[in-house]
């Protein structure tokens, strides 16, 4: 056939290739050969030991894996599956967080208003709320399962102790996270649980006004490390902006490379941990 | 049993054949993200978040609770001051926990489940986790009403429930009635405490100094008689109607 010449499709091939489904691979060879996908996606999606290493190795997002998994890293009974779940968890509250951050600012006038106009106004926002505030809860409660399953299995031992410290400075974050996320409500659930905490503070020996040898260091009410914390002497519109800023900025950006550090010492430490 | 099963996996383990994560791994953490987000999505689609009343500094609840996951510090502030309940401890807990793999030198049970093989370790901080922690977190949690006073599920938690309080301090209870005098004999009940359970431990364990070293069971044993120290307090308190066990001028315990 002149290839040159332009091509005229043929009624009847064409009926052909529609009957006898020769169409659909037809159409599947033109895309996947196309040079946006062929540059897009790097490997085939046949079944090969080949292409089953490069799923992995070849993916920003999966090789954090390893290519290759012991038999007994895959059972639900040796994992728990905790340490994913809390992640996940992590990124739903991440997700679910954004969202409301659209809607909430952290200024004592309006931050329970803008949680009503977010329950009773917002579409989803009432879902989105509860999910974020679920969400916060059951990592709290999996990051100890997590830490629970790790120290049954012994798996802080040599060599990886330093990813074990890690992970208990992922857990203070947790609970610090949930805690600052526990204010900007601003209700009297809030606002009160956060000043019980936070009261805590003031009896920090020497560096809380109420507390052991503070007389020694001249701490005040106005003055101590509470008052640098909640930014005054109560939990007031200060104190909301400062949880605010450390629950959607500092803590999150810390414990984001916390787990950088905990995920990629998994790896470097030999892999989820098993019998020697 | 267990120990029966340990060899075996050990087997497994080492020569034991690798898998691909893709599909193998993969698949299985797709399918519990799956379960996990439609879990989190009927939770939040059944029951919804908490939302009382705009906050009001004027108005203090009673009882005023900390967040549950903190109740267990909370409900030491029964038995402790502040500085100690609500700053030390957890500070103790956290670099405590980080000591753990610094502390425990047991070569065994390392990457498997074993009870018998570490007897001591599961007992510790299943105790401190499932007891000390959980368990004042549900006590906190359902039990605690108005002044922070325990109430039964079934009973009507009244704001205006009356406690003698009948506590006195521990040298008082042993007769002793001047301040510096009850000083002292709180100092050395603490301190005896401590260099008892210290010397007792570094006696048994004579044998284990060269291996282990001095530092790491010293350290073990002192969060050890802490811990210990803390339910002892509890018992005090809730047995005997002890309030402090050493007062001074600028702390008490």
């Amino acid at each position: 056939m002149a290839s040159n010449s332009p091509k005229i499709p043929n009624i009847a091939e064409l009926m052909d290739k529609i009957k006898s489904g020769k169409i659909f691979s037809d159409i599947a060879k033109e895309i996947t050969e196309s040079q946006i996908w062929t540059s897009s996606f790097r490997h085939g999606y046949a079944d090969t030991p080949r292409n089953r290493v490069l799923q992995i190795a070849s993916n920003v997002w999966l090789h954090l894996h390893p290519v290759k998994i012991q038999r007994h890293a895959l059972r639900i009974k040796f994992t728990w599956c905790m340490g994913g779940i809390t992640f996940l968890l992590f990124l739903s509250t991440v997700v679910t967080g954004v969202i409301l951050m659209f809607y909430y600012r952290p200024v004592g006038e309006y931050a329970y208003y803008d949680m009503k106009y977010l329950q009773y106004d917002v579409p989803f926002g009432m879902l989105m709320r509860n999910m974020h505030r679920w969400a916060a809860h059951a990592m709290v409660i999996t990051v100890w399962l997590h830490m629970f399953r790790v120290f049954l299995t012994g798996s802080y031992k040599p060599p990886r102790e330093f990813n074990w410290v890690i992970g208990v400075l992922l857990v203070t974050f947790t609970l610090l996270l949930s805690f600052t996320g526990y204010l900007l409500p601003w209700d009297q659930l809030a606002m009160w649980a956060v000043t019980v905490g936070t009261n805590m503070a003031r009896a920090t020996p020497f560096l809380g006004n109420e507390g052991p040898f503070a007389e020694f260091v001249g701490a005040t009410p106005r003055y101590d490390v509470r008052a640098l914390l909640i930014g005054g002497s109560v939990v007031g519109p200060p104190a909301l902006l400062r949880f605010y800023v450390l629950h959607c900025i500092f803590i999150p950006l810390v414990a984001g490379a916390l787990m950088i550090v905990h995920f990629w010492r998994i790896r470097k430490d030999g892999g989820i941990s098993g019998p020697l | 049993m267990a120990q029966a099963a340990a060899p075996k996996k050990k087997a497994e383990g080492l020569g034991g054949e690798k898998l691909h994560v893709w599909p193998y791994l993969v698949r299985l953490e797709f399918l519990c993200a799956i379960l996990t987000i439609v879990a989190l999505t009927v939770w939040s689609i059944v029951i919804d978040a908490p939302l009382e009343e705009a906050a009001n500094p004027t108005k203090t609840p009673n009882p005023s609770k900390a967040p549950w996951y903190f109740l267990g510090l909370q409900d030491i502030l029964v038995y402790f001051d502040p500085w100690f309940a609500g700053v030390v401890a957890p500070v103790l807990i956290i670099v405590g926990l980080m000591l753990i793999p610094y502390l425990d030198v047991n070569p065994k049970g390392n990457g498997y489940y074993t009870y018998h093989e570490r007897k001591t370790a599961i007992w510790v901080y299943s105790f401190g986790f499932l007891v000390l922690w959980i368990a004042l977190i549900i006590m906190g949690v359902f039990l605690r009403g108005p002044g922070w006073n325990l109430f039964m599920p079934w009973q009507y938690w009244d704001p205006h429930k009356v406690v003698a309080l009948v506590n006195v301090d521990l040298p008082y209870a042993f007769g002793v009635r001047t301040y510096n005098g009850a000083m002292l004999f709180g100092g050395a009940v603490i301190l005896g405490y401590f260099a008892v359970g210290t010397g007792i431990y570094f006696f048994m364990e004579r044998k284990a100094l060269k291996s282990v070293g001095f530092l790491r069971m010293f350290l073990k044993i002192e969060l050890f008689l802490i811990m210990m120290g803390i339910v002892i307090k509890i018992v005090l308190r809730l047995g005997f109607n002890i309030k402090y066990v050493w007062v001074t001028p600028w702390f008490n315990i």
